[in-house]
């Protein structure tokens, strides 16, 4: 007996279809942002989300009605991105210099590619601690949902969240502290953001970004 | 030493503005990832698995 005729009878799994169907069409926005966010790619995001959907569709059945579907879709991605990276490291190197040739194209505007220092920090964070954050900080999951979507438990995701955090600033500091490079142009939040972060540091302002700064602190 | 205290209470401050201005960040990029439309090939891809489905319902029913 398959775990579609316990919950909704032979006769109404027709109907089981679409409403699966149309509940994977609407999370498809989120798989997508998380898988942006593992992948810090574009196209390789989309590949990603497109074997997820595959795989959660072939697996329909084990899925239990009433629990977090979202949760359960972020499971199966996660697994398989990480899969996929261990075959392609396995198999050749190239795949990275595929993930990275990828220069800042429109479509990348909103992620890691090229348009914030936050992005590009987040690059640098450990995949566990950035995963975590990602999930709590970015997709309003709950720590037991996120620690059952990356198979630890809680207190664990709580501390690598923390260290996330942490991890963050340090870098964004490390990088105010360098010769400026170039700001990011498009976006108002970015800039926001950045001015925001700049006149929060307490040494170390950033050279040559133009930005105005109150000299009140004593020399 | 009240001088110490509210320094550290400025670089608290100061920390916990800098995590609350990332946390926006992190927010704004995926939200602006979940905004963008979905592309084609992925709701192609269910087309299909739902009709495939369907096919095979057929012949096994």
């Amino acid at each position: 007996m398959t775990r579609a005729d316990v919950h909704m009878g032979e006769s109404r799994e027709a109907t089981a279809a679409p409403d699966f169907r149309s509940d994977l069409l609407s999370l498809i926005p989120f798989l997508r942002a998380f898988a942006r966010s593992l992948t810090g790619n574009y196209e390789s995001a989309d590949d990603l989300v497109q074997e997820t959907l595959v795989k959660a569709w072939q697996s329909r059945d084990t899925f239990e009605l009433g629990t977090n579907l979202k949760a359960w879709l972020f499971t199966i991605l996660r697994n398989q991105f990480y899969s996929d990276r261990r075959r392609a490291w396995r198999q050749a190197p190239w795949d990275q210099d595929a993930a990275e040739r990828m220069p800042g194209t429109s479509q990348d505007q909103n992620w890691a590619a090229d348009l914030s220092d936050t992005a590009r920090a987040l690059r640098l964070l450990p995949d566990e601690q950035r995963e975590a954050l990602i999930l709590v900080g970015a997709g309003g999951f709950s720590y037991m949902d996120a620690a059952a979507i990356v198979k630890c438990n809680v207190g664990t995701v709580k501390s690598r969240v923390a260290r996330a955090r942490k991890a963050l600033i340090a870098i964004l500091e490390r990088q105010d502290a360098l010769p400026s490079r170039q700001r990011p142009d498009q976006g108002e939040a970015a800039r926001e953001i950045m001015a925001q972060l700049d006149a929060l540091a307490p040494s170390e302002p950033p050279n040559g970004t133009g930005k105005k700064r109150n000299k009140t602190r004593t020399e | 030493m009240s001088k110490d205290d509210s320094e550290n209470g400025n670089k608290s401050r100061a920390i916990r503005a800098r995590q609350r201005a990332i946390g926006r960040e992190l927010r704004r990029m995926y939200d602006g990832v979940v905004s963008e439309p979905v592309p084609d090939e992925l709701l192609d891809l269910l087309r299909r698995m739902d009709e495939a489905d369907l096919e095979t319902k057929k012949k096994t029913s």
